[in-house]
């Protein structure tokens, strides 16, 4: 492996390593930052995301939990309730469940039943979505089941750098972030600026300027849709991605305005099209764009099928051909 | 040292030898006795639990290698833990109900399932992947905890039916700090469910030691439910066999749910995507192999002068032979159609699942058209 390059502040970094970048310097700037989960001390994790924290800030910082996802959350509540703030490891999205009684009917209401007095900054960080060869349970989008709950926040990163700097950001949150992490993407490097200033954490950002059609992606997609703007491109035609970061609250301002100039918009995510984050979005924009639009907006996503065994995967996941063929149909509507 | 909470004793760091310890058969290969466990078995019986341990070692480290040429996404090996599963598996009736987690291979043999069928989900081309009715053998289970629940339900619903059917249920050591894991126990113990809990403690949950998930040996946690446990030697093919037999038929003359802590180690990686150099160290690892479930009963064996050469030599034939067809089994595997996964999502019609499949073949054909206009 090529040494990490660094130049002063900047270094290159696998979404992994920015992440576990991220965390060390939470836990480096809060005393009351705990990091606690699954195999997340010794082991660093099954992503290796946590790699040496627990060598580095010890046991009571970086915590290995017993194997209950209700336990982990359910105690997470009670160690914000006494002033910490936990951020909490699920192994795999499809893990998720048996806390998710402690995470949409206590975490995510707390806050309001107490009359604002009480506050739950609580991470929540999720490996999620497919393309890795996994059994099942381990490629999952379960992103709509929360962000379909009020009082939670869920947010994905699409790059190393977004990873760097959104971790640290949802940890600061006073509300507790679902934060999700497209797997697939770990491995994925770029130069990070540790030095830099981001952005606000809910806002999307136009990853690729274009005027023929807008597409809207988060997580894993972003890539696969800048893959297929640069395909588009060699045809010439300018898609304009937008990467939405945060799917709860949901920065509609700055797709309406990509909209507004180039008249189609295509959404694209892992997860099932049908009730899912696209089906907002393009309700909202058919409200705001109306008389923008020259053609519905379109869909691509999963199907309303089990996530299929990973031989079949492939066909199961938007792809770059299946993006176009949606730009097609968009343009020629 | 931790405090014992089940009476206020010291808990030492849990070694496993204390007299609590079912033993039928020493690591060194000798027969003893327990004033509560038996077995009686005749010089074929033996024979024949000795075939399944070595096939179904043979079978496992055939898959871990299918895995490592790319044939497998992943595997989990059962290396070491045969001696409870086949004692365990051989145990049951075939009537009797089988609620596994992923790694129950050698309980799968037991009840007859064709270990190729158990590489289906390994290789990515289901997710499941037999009918569990077939065998009495459910469908293999991720979701860490959650058959165990099933199988109580199982059990409550042969105990309406009257029949003499008994259910196991196995599951981890780690297993037993989740939610649905107690509310099993929870359940079997106030509807006296004839349903046997049986735990392989391999002392890790991946990384994990058994410390990090109990406080007191796991077999005592029965007692504060309301029903028996009993810890037995995990490599011990015979007192796996006895004291499984023991729980069913207790289970089978209506009184109630056991668990049976089998006390034994995780050989291998917890997966193959697992590198467990990271959290254990590797004397555990030599201190385990001398209580090597297969060695013991072949020491055995050889002293009682069971078995002639050529059932050993038919055995390792037998074994070659078992390795030939599950490579070429897994190699022939095929992809499954990918308009199969619209299949049996409901069990009745559903619109949207019959829409979508509609557009996925159209948009499929569309690339089959293209191909052809375009050459
Ligand atoms: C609900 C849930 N959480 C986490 C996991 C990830 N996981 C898979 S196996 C495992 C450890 C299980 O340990 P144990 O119950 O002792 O069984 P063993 O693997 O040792 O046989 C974990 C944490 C999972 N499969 N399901
Ligand atoms: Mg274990």
């Amino acid at each position: 492996m090529a040494p990490a390059q660094s130049t002063g502040t900047t270094r290159q970094m696998s979404m992994v390593q920015a992440l576990n970048t991220g965390l060390r310097r939470s836990l480096e700037s809060d005393p009351k930052v705990l990091i606690m989960g699954e195999d997340i001390g010794k082991l660093g994790g099954v992503f290796r995301v946590t790699d040496g924290l627990q060598k580095d800030f010890g046991e009571d910082r970086v915590v290995d939990t017993p194997l209950a996802e209700s336990g982990i959350v359910g105690t997470a509540i009670g160690l914000a309730l006494a002033g910490y703030r936990p951020v909490v490891e699920i192994q795999f999205d499809g893990f998720v469940f048996p806390a998710y009684d402690q995470i949409v009917t206590q975490l995510a209401k707390m806050h309001a039943r107490s009359l604002g007095y009480v506050r739950l900054p609580i991470v929540i960080r999720i490996p999620f979505g497919g393309g890795i060869g996994a059994v099942e349970h381990h490629s999952e989008s379960p992103e709509a089941y929360f962000a379909h709950t009020a009082g939670l926040r869920v947010v994905s990163c699409s790059n190393p750098v977004d990873a760097y700097w959104m971790i640290q950001q949802a940890i600061a949150s006073d509300d507790p972030v679902i934060f999700l992490e497209p797997k697939r993407r770990y491995w994925t490097k770029a130069e990070v600026d540790t030095a830099a200033t981001p952005g606000p954490l809910y806002d999307s950002r136009v990853v690729r300027s274009g005027d023929a059609c807008t597409v809207v992606a988060y997580g894993p997609m972003v890539a696969t849709c800048l893959e297929a703007a640069a395909a588009a491109a060699e045809e010439g035609r300018e898609l304009e991605v937008i990467d939405l970061r945060s799917v709860s609250p949901l920065d509609f301002d700055t797709i309406e305005k990509s909209v507004e100039r180039t008249g189609h918009l295509v959404v694209v995510h892992e997860a099932p099209s049908f009730l899912g984050i696209g089906a907002e979005v393009a309700a909202t924009i058919t409200e705001r764009c109306f008389y923008h639009l020259q053609a519905p907006v379109l869909r691509v996503g999963g199907y309303h099928t089990p996530y299929p065994p990973s031989r079949v995967e492939e066909e199961y996941l938007p792809d770059l051909d299946r993006v176009l063929d949606a730009v097609d149909r968009s343009l020629a509507w | 040292m931790a405090v014992d909470s089940t009476d206020g004793t010291l808990f030492p760091p849990d070694s496993g030898a204390g007299p609590e310890l079912i033993q039928l058969l020493t690591p060194e290969g000798e027969r003893v006795e327990h004033p509560d466990y038996a077995v009686d078995l005749s010089d074929d019986e033996y024979l024949a639990l000795y075939r399944d341990l070595v096939l179904v070692r043979r079978f496992d480290a055939e898959a871990t290698a299918l895995q490592r040429q790319g044939e497998l996404g992943l595997w989990a090996s059962l290396l070491g833990q045969e001696a409870a599963q086949i004692g365990s598996g051989r145990a049951l009736r075939s009537n009797d109900y089988v609620f596994p987690t992923y790694r129950e291979h050698g309980v799968a043999w037991c009840r007859g399932v064709d270990p190729l069928n158990l590489l289906g989900m390994f290789r990515g081309v289901n997710n499941g992947g037999w009918d569990p009715r077939e065998n009495n053998f459910h469908l293999y289970t991720i979701v860490i905890g959650a058959q165990s629940l099933h199988g109580v339900g199982y059990a409550m619903g042969v105990q309406r039916d009257g029949t003499d059917t008994a259910v196991v249920t196995y599951f981890g050591d780690g297993a037993s700090s989740q939610g649905d894991v107690n509310e099993a126990f929870t359940f079997a113990a106030v509807f006296n469910a004839p349903v046997v809990f049986f735990c392989q403690n391999n002392q890790w949950a991946i990384s994990e030691p058994t410390e990090r998930q109990m406080k007191v040996p796991l077999y005592r946690r029965a007692a504060g439910f309301g029903f028996p446990g009993v810890r037995v030697d995990g490599n011990d093919v015979l007192a796996c066999l006895a004291v499984t037999r023991a729980a069913l038929d207790r289970a089978r003359r209506g009184e109630g749910p056991m668990l049976i802590e089998a006390f034994t180690y995780r050989m291998g990686a917890h997966t193959t995507s697992d590198d467990p150099t990271r959290y254990r160290l590797s004397a555990e690892l030599e201190e385990w192999k001398l209580k090597d479930p297969i060695e013991r009963l072949k020491a055995f064996l050889h002293k009682q002068g069971i078995g002639d050469p050529g059932f050993f030599a038919d055995l390792e034939a037998e074994s070659e032979e078992l390795g030939k067809r599950v490579r070429n089994g897994v190699r022939t595997m095929p992809d499954p159609d990918p308009a199969s996964m619209f299949a049996n999502v409901y069990a009745e019609p559903h619109p949207l699942v019959e829409r979508e499949r509609a557009e996925f073949e159209a948009y499929h054909a569309s690339f089959v058209d293209a191909g052809e206009d375009g050459h």
